[in-house]
C-alpha cells in the first residue's frame, strides 16, 4: 500500500511540476498577477508530492519490504537500519527520486525566500525549474520507477554493495546532490533573465547566495567522496582523477567561476553575459555528472548499473536542457549589453583572470573525461586518459591561478596601480619563498613549489585582512573595531582562499607520502617510516551480516608505542563481497594508515603507510566550505536583507 | 580605456588562456593516453614493447595464487575474456572486491615473457559488473542475452572450457 502511495504522490509531483512549469511561464509572459502568484504555491506542492513519495520509498527500505524490486535488489533485512535507510539513494531509482526531492525543496526555497523578487522573475525562476523538475519526474516514473512491485516477493534480499556500507559514503549523495542540484536555481535565473531580457546588479545578488550555497555543498560533497576513497579503498589514494570524480570536479570549477563573476555583476555591472552563460553550463555540467555516474557511459571504477535505455534518456534530457537554453542564450545575450568599464589591471580584471584559468582548467578535464568515451564511439577503440594526462594539463594552469589568487584581492575595483598592491604584498612573497626553499631543501621536487603555494594563498589571505583593518597602521583597537565591521563576505573570501591553500599543502604532503607492502606472521615486525611495526594479533571476528578478520598492529618508536592499529576486511555471505577496512592514525600532521590484504598460513598482507599532511586536504575544503558560509551570512547577500532594512528606517 | 581596446584584452586573454589549455591538452595526450585490451587483444596484437595497457576480464577460476617474495605478497592470476587467457603478476594488495570469476581491471606492461605485470589492479564497486567486452564475447557465443536477465555463472563459460563454436 505505502509504494503505491509513494508511486501515485511521484506522478502527482511530475503533474504539478508540468503545471508550475506552463502556467507560470505562460502566466509571466502574459504579465497575468494571479497565475504569477501561485508559483510558491505550486514549488510546495511539488514538495509536498515528491517528499511523500520519497517517505515512502524510505519506508519500503527501513521496513524490507522485499515485494518492491528496488528493496529487494539492494536491501537486506539483517542490515542495520542506517544502512537501510540511505540504502535508499546508494542505487540508481532511489538517487534520481533524491535528484528531484533536492530540486523540489530549490524550487520551494526559491518560492519562500523570494519573496522579495519582483513577481515575474520569480514565477519564471520556479517556472523554469518546473520544467527541469518535470522531464526529471518523467524520467522517474518511467524508466527507473523505484515502486515497482515484485511478484512473487524473495524472502531475502540482495543486500546492498557493502563498498557503500560507509557513514561518509551514506551521506555522500545527498550532499553532492544539494551541491549539483542547488546549481539549478542560477541556472532558472539565467533563462527567466534572458525571458525577460533584463540583467542588473539585483540579478548578482539574488544568484550569488544560491551559487554560493551550492557551492558549498559541492565543496564538502567532493572532498566526502574523495576522503571516502582515502580511507575505504584501501590504496591510500584520494583523487584518482576517475571520470566520475572529475564530473563532480567540472561543476565545481564553473561554479567557483560563476561565485566570482557574479560579484562583478553585482558590484559593476559586467560580466552579465558572461555570468549567464556560466550559470547555464554549470547546471549542464551538473546534469552531466549525474548522466556519467549513471548511464555507464564511462569506464570508471565508481561506476554504477549498466543500463541504454537511462542513459539515453538521461542524455535526452542533457539535450532537452542544454539545446534551448544554449539557443536562448545566442538569441538574447546580444539584449544584455554591459554597462560598467573596468582596467585590465583591477579587481574585475583579476576575475575576468580567475574565471578563463578555471574555465580553461574545466575544458581540459572536459576533454580528457570526454575524449574516451568519444574515441569509442568514433573509432571503436577503448582507451583510457589516466592521471598523468590531467596532472601534465591541469597544474600549469593552476599556478598562474594560484599566483592571482592573492594578489586579486589586493586589487581596487574598476582601476588599480600592480605595484602598490605587489608591495603590500611583498612580506607573503618572502614567506611563500622561505617556505619554498626550506622545503626544497628538506625535499625535493614538486612538493616545495606545492607548499610554496600553499602559504602565498594562507599568508595572501591573512596579508588581505590585515590590509582591510589596517593592521599595524593605526592603534589596535581601531584594527579590532574595524575587524568588527568588516563585511562578513570579506573574510569569508579570504578563509575559502586560505582553505585552498590548506588543501594544496596536503596535497604537496601527500606527494611526500611513502608506503610498503609487507607479508608478516603475528610476532614478527618490520621497520618503516621510523616506526617499528609489529602484527600482535590476527583474529576473526563475526558481525551483524559479515565475518570480519581484523590485525593488530602496533606501531612503536624507540621503544614507546606510538599507536596500536586494527586494519580489518569483513567478508559478506550473502552478497559474496568483502570489504577493507582501513585504520588510520592521525595527529592531523601525519597519518599513519594501515591496511590488510590477503591473510594466508596464519600470515597476513599488510600496507603501512606514511602520509604527511594528509588531512589538510579534506580540512582545507571544509574551510573552504566554512568560507563560503561566512559570505553566505553577509547582510548584504541575505535575500530579504534590503526589504529588511528599509522596514527597520521608520523605528 | 576605450570598450574596443578592452574587449580586444579580454578577447586575448581568453585566446592565451584555451590556448594554452589546447596545447598542455594536446601535449599531454600523445604520452598519457592509456588503451583498454582485453585478453584476445594481447594474444593476436600485442602492444608495443613496455606500453602502458588496460586490461579487462574476468579473474579465471582457480587461478589465483598468493605468494611471498622477500617478504612483500606476491599475487600470481589469469584473466580471461572467454576466448583466450594472459598470466598476470602483481606486487602489492589486492582490493576488496576483487574475487576469482568477478570482473577485473589491470593496468600495466606485457613483458616479454608474455606474463603482464600489473601496477594496478582495480576491482568494481558493483558486483554484478561485467566488462564490456565479456558482455560483447557472450552475446556474440549465444551464451547470455542482457535483455533476459542475470549474466550465467561465470563457472558455466569461464575460459577455455567453452569450445569456441557459434561464431556470429
Amino acid at each position: 500500500m505505502i509504494p503505491e502511495l509513494g508511486n501515485f504522490a511521484l506522478a502527482l509531483a511530475c503533474c504539478l511540476a508540468a503545471a508550475q512549469a506552463v502556467l507560470l511561464l505562460l502566466g509571466a509572459e502574459a504579465r497575468e498577477a494571479r497565475l504569477m502568484a501561485a508559483a510558491p504555491g505550486l514549488a510546495f506542492g511539488q514538495l509536498i508530492a515528491i517528499a511523500t513519495s520519497f517517505a515512502a520509498l524510505v519506508w519500503s527500505n527501513a521496513v524490507s519490504d522485499f515485494s518492491v524490486r528496488n528493496v529487494a535488489a539492494f536491501s537486506q533485512s539483517q542490515a542495520p537500519l542506517f544502512y537501510k535507510i540511505t540504502g535508499t539513494w546508494g542505487n540508481h531509482d532511489g538517487s534520481i527520486l533524491l535528484w528531484c526531492l533536492v530540486l523540489a525543496i530549490c524550487g520551494a526555497a526559491v518560492g519562500a525566500f523570494g519573496s522579495n523578487l519582483p513577481a515575474a522573475l520569480r514565477a519564471r525562476v520556479i517556472g523554469v525549474l518546473g520544467a527541469v523538475a518535470a522531464g526529471f519526474l518523467l524520467f522517474a516514473l518511467t524508466a527507473s520507477n523505484p515502486f515497482q512491485r515484485l511478484w512473487p516477493p524473495p524472502m531475502q534480499g540482495n543486500g546492498m554493495n557493502p563498498l557503500l556500507q560507509d557513514p561518509a559514503l551514506a551521506i555522500h549523495p545527498p550532499i553532492l546532490y544539494l551541491g549539483y542540484v542547488g546549481f539549478s536555481v542560477p541556472f532558472a535565473f539565467a533563462i527567466a533573465a534572458l525571458l525577460e531580457g533584463r540583467i542588473d546588479a539585483a540579478w548578482g545578488r539574488w544568484v550569488r547566495p544560491w551559487a554560493l550555497t551550492s557551492w558549498c555543498f559541492l565543496t564538502c560533497g567532493i572532498a566526502l567522496g574523495s576522503w571516502w576513497a582515502y580511507y575505504d579503498l584501501g590504496w591510500g589514494g584520494f583523487w584518482f582523477w576517475d571520470p566520475v570524480e572529475n564530473s563532480s570536479l567540472l561543476p565545481w570549477l564553473t561554479g567557483t567561476a560563476l561565485i566570482h563573476s557574479a560579484i562583478v555583476v553585482e558590484k559593476r555591472e559586467s560580466l552579465k553575459t558572461w555570468s549567464v552563460l556560466l550559470a547555464i553550463v554549470t547546471f549542464s555540467l551538473s546534469l552531466c555528472g549525474t548522466f556519467l555516474t549513471r548511464s555507464g557511459v564511462l569506464n570508471s571504477v565508481h561506476a554504477f548499473a549498466i543500463s541504454p535505455t537511462r542513459g539515453v534518456f538521461i542524455l535526452a534530457l542533457l539535450g532537452l536542457v542544454m539545446v534551448p537554453s544554449l539557443l536562448l542564450f545566442a538569441f538574447r545575450a546580444p539584449v544584455l549589453a554591459p554597462t560598467g568599464l573596468f582596467a585590465v589591471i583591477s579587481r574585475e580584471g583579476a576575475i575576468v583572470l580567475n574565471n578563463i584559468l578555471l574555465c580553461s582548467m574545466a575544458a581540459v578535464i572536459f576533454t580528457g573525461t570526454l575524449y574516451p568515451p568519444f574515441a569509442a564511439l568514433l573509432a571503436g577503440e577503448q582507451l583510457s586518459v589516466g592521471a598523468p594526462f590531467f596532472d601534465s594539463t591541469v597544474l600549469p594552469l593552476a599556478v598562474p591561478l594560484v599566483l592571482a589568487m592573492s594578489i586579486g584581492p589586493a586589487l581596487s575595483w574598476k582601476r588599480a596601480a600592480l605595484f602598490p598592491a605587489l608591495q603590500r604584498l611583498w612580506w607573503v612573497a618572502l614567506a611563500a619563498a622561505l617556505v619554498g626553499i626550506v622545503a626544497a631543501l628538506g625535499w625535493h621536487g614538486l612538493a616545495s613549489v606545492g607548499f610554496a603555494g600553499a602559504a602565498w594563498l594562507i599568508f595572501g589571505a591573512l596579508a588581505d585582512i590585515a590590509q582591510r583593518i589596517r593592521l599595524f597602521r593605526v592603534r589596535a583597537s581601531e584594527s579590532l573595531s574595524r575587524l568588527a565591521g568588516l563585511p562578513l563576505g570579506a573574510i569569508g573570501a579570504a578563509v575559502a582562499h586560505a582553505g585552498l591553500g590548506v588543501t594544496i599543502a596536503g596535497i604537496s604532503g601527500m606527494t611526500l607520502a611513502s608506503q610498503r607492502v609487507i607479508f608478516l606472521h603475528p610476532g614478527q615486525s618490520t621497520d618503516f617510516a621510523g616506526y617499528h611495526w609489529t602484527l600482535t594479533a590476527l583474529d576473526r571476528v563475526p558481525g551483524p551480516d559479515y565475518v570480519a578478520r581484523v590485525a593488530t598492529l602496533e606501531a612503536s618508536r624507540d621503544g614507546r608505542t606510538i599507536a596500536v592499529l586494527h586494519p580489518s576486511d569483513r567478508r559478506f555471505p550473502v552478497q559474496g563481497t568483502a570489504v577493507t577496512d582501513t585504520a588510520i592514525r592521525t595527529n592531523l600532521l601525519v597519518d599513519l594508515y594501515t591496511a590488510l590484504g590477503n591473510v594466508q598460513n596464519g600470515g597476513a598482507e599488510v600496507r603501512l603507510r606514511y602520509d604527511p599532511l594528509a588531512p589538510w586536504i579534506w580540512l582545507g575544503a571544509l574551510v573552504m566550505a566554512c568560507g563560503g558560509g561566512l559570505s553566505l551570512a553577509d547582510r548584504r547577500l541575505r535575500v530579504g536583507a534590503p526589504a529588511r532594512r528599509a522596514a527597520r528606517l521608520p523605528a | 580605456m576605450t570598450r574596443k581596446r578592452r574587449r580586444l584584452l579580454m578577447l586575448l586573454a581568453c585566446l592565451a588562456g584555451f590556448g594554452t589549455a589546447t596545447g598542455l591538452a594536446l601535449s599531454a595526450f600523445s604520452g598519457s593516453i592509456v588503451f583498454f585490451v582485453t585478453p584476445t587483444d594481447l594474444a593476436t596484437r600485442p602492444p608495443a614493447d613496455g606500453r602502458l595497457v588496460r586490461l579487462g576480464g574476468l579473474v579465471q577460476q582457480g587461478s589465483v595464487v598468493h605468494t611471498v617474495r622477500d617478504g612483500r605478497p606476491l599475487v600470481h592470476f589469469r584473466v580471461t575474456d572467454g576466448h583466450s587467457s594472459i598470466a598476470v603478476s602483481f606486487t602489492g594488495i589486492l582490493p576488496g572486491l576483487f574475487r576469482e570469476g568477478q570482473g577485473v581491471v589491470v593496468q600495466g606492461r606485457l613483458t616479454p615473457g608474455g606474463t603482464f605485470r600489473a601496477d594496478q589492479v582495480l576491482a568494481r564497486h558493483d558486483s554484478a559488473y561485467m566488462p564490456k567486452a565479456v558482455v560483447a564475447a557472450l552475446k556474440k557465443r549465444g551464451l547470455w542475452n542482457p535483455d533476459a536477465g542475470p549474466p550465467p555463472p561465470p563457472a558455466t563459460w569461464d575460459t577455455m572450457r567453452i569450445p569456441k563454436q557459434r561464431g556470429g
